[in-house]
């Protein structure tokens, strides 16, 4: 028996503009143990589909069956139930900023029922899974991006799930914190059995966690089967470019630099209120795309960053817009139309 | 003219201005907290998106929201009489305070919990989180700050009205001011009470904005 059973899974939204495909006859099955990476460009529905499995999204057509039970058959509050053995982690970490970390761990134990004290001797000893037993009295402004992933991991870990759904969640980190949260997912699969289903956009993270993998295009599931299959005869074209994108960020930061000649600029301004990780590194990461630095004129003081730049995006870049979200969400203040300026 | 009658009655409509002020905002805050909170729950993109519901609250919001308080304060002249029993003194003046109060509130507390990181929510959803927990242990939770700035500005546009009210016989300092600075042409008085008016919606703004900055966690 599958662990996840979606069939023929399609998922529509109405919007202002018409209708969104978002899903269309996807039909997968993750097995019980499995570490399954689903990876497809920005926009592939990878999100949708996995919000499905918890049923955050109500799939239009086709189903979604979790340990045997099938969600749509489920009342509202079997739902509830089922969501406490279905963890999930996020991109940007979605932990509660008023609350500290220990608090953050015991949220979902309390949703459970359980007391003051139970919960927070649970969340202690999940804190010390993560290796962050020290910090449990800190809030989470206070911590790094791979420390609040951490945290996130101890509060999805914490209802004692059976799967762990994982939303682009090394995204925003670095390589190497990259490196450490995939290595405590696989210790999270190994010694508690869970099986883990990883949504990405960077096939390195899919070769360095995953058994096996589907790979998302315009809704659709190109291919998918083992991790070890699909890197050594991949079928698909988008297969190919995702796996040579990845495996090659020389040549392609080297390619880029003509292309990159007449995008849109941006001027931002970094101030106190803006954060301690490194933005526009972060960025990258995130798009998995070349950004420009034309101008930058900023000081170190105290740790953050002060002063502005001025960033030109990629001229085909279709992600301008949430790039711009992204870097205002880190406080950034982000001024537009700027002109065509010689520096 | 300075004598120990004019000190105190200027005292006494310090205390009255801050009895109406607080009641009101207090009062507003019990039937406009569950106002805000319902707003933004039943709208579109909401946690139980209710189009019939949203769209009631909305219009009654908003009819209320643009009636001048003047206007308010004669238009529920036989509400205040049956509640209070006359329509003028501090007591009556609550009366259309509140009312102005709760339409004012909720839209504060709506554009408050609005601005809650939806990913939070999504996480609470995701662990099997009821609405109910959601609204109390995320919602209200992640906007205090806001919610707290909210209370500021609703208390101090409270005191302006009722310092208005004052013009009608509503009491405190606003009444005091338009008896002896309009009436009696003593603007010293009226210049003392505008300036403790002042100084009571500094306090309130001052006072909102330690407590804010000592309860964020974001930094
Ligand atoms: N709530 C929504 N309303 C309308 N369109 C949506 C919604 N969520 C996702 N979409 C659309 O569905 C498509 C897939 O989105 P998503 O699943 O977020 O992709 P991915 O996670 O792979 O980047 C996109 O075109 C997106 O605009
Ligand atoms: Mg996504």
């Amino acid at each position: 028996m599958s662990e996840i059973l979606i069939e023929n899974l399609s998922k529509t939204f109405e919007t202002a503009d018409g209708t969104v495909e978002a899903l269309k006859n996807v039909s997968l099955s993750i097995e019980e143990g499995d570490i399954y990476g689903i990876i497809g460009m920005s926009g592939a529905g990878k999100s949708t589909l996995v919000r499905c499995i918890n049923f955050l999204e109500v799939p239009t057509e086709g189903t979604v069956t979790v340990r045997g039970r099938k969600l749509s058959d489920c009342t509202e509050k079997e739902l509830l139930l089922m969501r406490r053995d279905i963890g999930m982690i996020f991109q940007s970490f979605n932990l509660l900023m008023q609350k500290n970390v220990l608090e953050n761990v015991c949220f979902p134990l309390y949703i459970q029922g359980k007391k003051k004290k139970e919960a927070r001797e649970k969340a202690l000893g999940l804190l010390d899974i993560v290796g962050l037993k020290d910090r449990a009295k800190a809030y989470p402004a206070q911590l790094s991006g791979g420390q609040k992933q951490r945290v996130a991991i101890a509060r999805a870990l914490a209802s004692d799930p059976k799967i762990l759904l994982c939303d682009e969640a090394t995204s925003a980190l670095d390589p190497q914190t990259t490196s450490s949260i995939l290595e405590l997912l696989r210790r999270i699969n190994n010694e508690f059995k869970i099986t883990i289903v990883v949504i990405t956009h960077q096939m390195s993270v899919v070769q360095e966690l995953c058994t096996k993998v589907a790979i998302l295009k315009g809704g659709e599931v190109a291919e998918s089967g083992l991790v070890s299959d699909i890197f050594a005869h991949p079928k698909t074209t988008v297969a190919r470019e995702l796996i040579i994108r990845d495996a090659n960020p020389g040549s392609r930061s080297f390619d880029t630099r003509e292309k990159i000649r007449h995008g849109e600029k941006i001027r931002i301004v970094f101030s106190e209120t803006s954060s301690f990780e490194p933005v526009i590194a972060n960025m990258v990461l995130t798009f998995g795309e070349p950004v420009n630095i034309l101008r930058a004129d900023t000081k170190n003081i105290g740790g953050i960053a002060h002063g502005e730049m001025i960033l030109e995006f990629d001229k085909d870049s279709t992600q301008t817009a949430q790039m711009k979200e992204y870097l205002r969400s880190r406080g950034l203040a982000v001024g537009e139309g700027i002109e065509d300026v010689e520096f | 003219m300075w004598n120990s009658n004019t000190v105190n009655m200027i005292l006494e409509g310090i205390v009255e201005t801050l009895q109406m002020t607080v009641i009101s905002t207090l009062l507003g805050y019990l039937f406009g907290l569950p106002l805000g909170v319902l707003l933004c729950v039943s709208d579109k993109d909401g946690l139980k998106p209710n189009a019939i519901l949203y769209k009631i609250l909305d219009v009654i919001t908003n009819i209320f929201r643009s009636i001048p308080f003047l206007i308010l304060l004669i238009l529920i002249i036989p509400l205040t009489r049956l509640l209070v029993g006359k329509s003028y003194g501090t007591a009556a003046t609550i009366v259309p305070l509140t009312i102005a109060a709760i339409p004012f509130i909720g839209r504060m507390v709506e554009s408050s919990l609005k601005e809650v990181d939806r990913g939070v929510i999504e996480a609470a959803r995701s662990m099997g989180a009821s609405t109910w927990r959601i609204i109390f242990r995320v919602m209200l939770v992640e906007a205090r700050i806001s919610l707290i700035s909210g209370a500021t500005i609703a208390t101090g546009t409270i005191l302006g009205y009722s310092a208005m009210a004052g013009t009608v016989g509503g009491g405190g300092l606003g009444d005091i001011a338009i008896q002896y600075g309009y009436y009696r042409y003593q603007s010293d008085i009226m210049i003392v009470t505008v300036v403790l008016l002042v100084l009571l919606v500094q306090l309130f703004q001052t006072a909102g904005a330690f407590i804010a900055g000592r309860l964020d966690r974001r930094k």
